[in-house]
């Protein structure tokens, strides 16, 4: 069933949530949040959309599939524990970069792999909210 | 090398990762797979060497130090426990690639599969008790999608036993965990023997985080009273899943029994390891006695896991030398032929359709190869000698006797007997007797030879493990030292702290 009001409300909605996904993943660091809790709101944010505009939209707005998501998620976070093999230290031993970014702040392999998690928890949240979804 | 500890975890998720990314190619998730599980072998062939001659190693994970951080430490047990893994995952990969079908491999078996032994290697080889109860949340849950992956009825009945008992188990363990974690405040494992030392912690709360910690084990090694989940759900998947279920998962379950009774509650071994004895015969006898009764090859199958693990859970009960020496041969030794036995099920089963042993038969005639392939992992499951499972056992009589324990010893030798009896039943029916139905399905020559190979190999590998007993043996004599003078392995991960 389509709504006008839920469509429009969720145009507006979803970049928002977006951006506080983002948001949270970036503090995770230091305070509550991080890859796990970011990567479950961004998928609110494509939830949202399914239910306003249907599924096939809500693919169209991921651009990639879901599963592919969560293949890239994987990835970084495994990858991120060579940082420290490479420096010759144990593995998943944090390497930061000494310049500070603005906004982001310092930069180090532990972002990285939170970076990996928000889009395996994305990929993975979608691929079974998108299959369900289809079913029917 | 600290590298070399963290390979037999990262290599299968890599792995799984990479076959992730190739969803859509059945071919190239194949060939991933395959070279997948080749160098995890060949990691975990490098990690025991260097473990072997350089002694216990230990990295802690992300430079946090033990017992704050998660540390990894592979001793001779953790090491040659993931060999075994290797192995299986090795001629396992070989035999899912000839068997499991397109859909199966559309639904993301490839992936699933190195998951599951990422988490079996964690299990190994992680320091931390906590982190181990982790390793077994992903080794269990990617059990039970490969459990229940192509949805047959069968399958799936047998995947809602096997998913609730394990998570009671779960349950358990976690429970025993956090209550040991109110008590002393770590759980590191190397840490923990040594907090239970200090007298002002209470020995009767102790006693019963053990017991706790027993019961949760046991249900996943699949121990009296607490096995039923296994006969009523092993023959259900195909057999590549079956035969890695049969030859690593309860082995996980026996290996967190050896790790923390060896390691961590040695304090009242007169009631715990007492009461591990009086399981281990029980748990012989009561999987001898069903495999008896059953009329279908892979519920023989299952069942004979139980009776074995009894074997295993026997030397850890008699905790002398020799006797844990015994259990890990022992391990070695069954690894590998209760997987090599769930293999040729699958093979049997693909070339006349059914297990039933009523209407199998002939396949001696038709297939001699096969009938061979059989007979030499049956006959060392049942203690012939010169196969591995006969210095197995003779290890594990020989320190029963010196432990003055003759009633196990006398349990463990009728069971013996009565596993021949078995043994000598499927070869009857199954290879022996005329076949009630001649029909067999027709195979390529191509797709015989990726069926066989596996089970080839692993057969010599259990001829050669029988007529070259003696460096295992060593090996398997040094593991059950380490094992018994635990200092070294606190010392490794602790460093230099008291």
């Amino acid at each position: 069933m389509f709504s006008l009001i839920l469509s429009t409300t969720a145009r507006a909605i979803m970049p928002l949530t977006l951006v506080f996904s983002v948001y949270l993943l970036m503090r995770g660091h230091n305070a509550p949040g991080g890859g796990f809790v970011g990567g479950l709101i961004a998928a609110v944010a494509f939830a949202i959309a399914s239910l306003a505009d249907g599924v096939a939209t809500a693919r169209r707005a991921l651009v990639v599939d879901p599963r592919r998501l969560m293949a890239v998620g994987l990835a970084l976070a495994l990858a991120s524990g060579f940082g420290g093999v490479a420096a010759g230290q144990p593995f998943l031993t944090g390497q930061w970069a000494e310049v500070m970014v603005p906004v982001v702040g310092k930069i180090g392999t532990p972002l990285v792999f939170d970076v990996g998690v928000y889009l395996a928890v994305l990929g993975v949240s979608l691929t079974m909210l998108f299959a369900l979804s289809e079913e029917d | 090398m600290a590298s070399l500890l963290v390979l037999p975890i990262v290599t299968p998720l890599g792995t799984a990762v990479l076959a992730l990314f190739l969803w859509r190619h059945r071919r190239a998730q194949q060939a991933v797979s395959l070279l997948g599980a080749a160098a995890l072998l060949a990691w975990a062939v490098a990690l025991l060497l260097s473990v072997s001659r350089d002694g216990i190693q230990a990295t802690a994970i992300g430079n946090w130090p033990a017992p704050f951080g998660i540390t990894l430490v592979a001793d001779l047990l953790s090491a040659m426990m993931v060999t075994l893994a290797a192995i299986v995952g090795a001629a396992v990969a070989v035999y899912s690639v000839a068997t499991i079908d397109a859909r199966r491999e559309s639904f993301g078996y490839h992936p699933i599969f190195h998951v599951l032994l990422a988490g079996v290697c964690g299990a190994f080889l992680t320091g931390d008790l906590f982190n181990l109860y982790v390793w077994f949340e992903v080794l269990l849950i990617s059990s039970f999608v490969l459990m229940g992956l192509g949805g047959e009825r069968g399958q799936l009945e047998g995947s809602v036993k096997y998913v609730t008992l394990n998570l009671l188990s779960s349950a358990l363990f976690l429970a025993a965990v956090g209550v040991l974690y109110g008590t002393v405040g770590t759980l590191n494992m190397a840490d923990l023997a040594v907090a239970l030392q200090d007298p002002r912690v209470d020995s009767r709360l102790t006693l019963a985080i053990a017991l706790l910690l027993l019961v949760a084990f046991g249900i996943k090694a699949a121990m009296f009273p607490v096995f039923a989940w296994l006969p009523a759900s092993y023959h259900t998947p195909p057999a590549a899943v079956a035969a890695v279920f049969a030859g690593l998962l309860t082995k996980v379950g026996v290996y967190a029994l050896v790790r923390v009774f060896t390691l961590i509650f040695t304090h009242d071994t007169g009631v715990t390891h007492g009461l591990i004895l009086v399981l281990s015969g029980l748990t012989m006898v009561s999987g001898v006695l069903g495999a008896a009764a059953q009329g279908e090859f892979r519920r023989v199958l299952s069942f004979h896991i139980i009776s074995q693990i009894g074997y295993m859970l026997m030397g850890l009960g008699l905790y002398t030398r020799l006797a844990l020496a015994g259990t890990v041969f022992y391990l070695t030794h069954h690894i590998i032929v209760k997987t090599n036995l769930f293999l040729v099920s699958g093979i049997v089963h693909r070339l006349k359709g059914t297990l039933d042993l009523a209407s199998l038969g002939g396949l001696y005639r038709t297939r001699p190869i096969l009938a061979l392939l059989f007979l030499v992992p049956a006959l060392s499951l049942a203690g012939l000698p010169p196969l591995s499972g006969f210095w197995a056992k003779l290890l594990l009589v020989q320190a029963g006797l010196e432990a003055e324990s003759y009633s196990i010893v006398v349990v463990a030798l009728v069971v013996s007997l009565l596993t021949l009896y078995s043994m000598t039943k499927l070869w009857t029916e199954a290879f022996w007797k005329a076949a009630p139905d001649a029909a067999e399905a027709p195979l390529s020559a191509g797709e015989w030879r990726g069926l066989l190979l596996p089970v080839a190999a692993l057969a010599l590998l259990t001829v050669v493990l029988g007529l070259g007993v003696e460096p295992v043996l060593a090996l398997s004599l040094r593991a059950a030292e380490q094992l018994l003078n635990p200092a070294e392995y606190i010392r490794v991960v602790l460093g230099g702290r008291p």
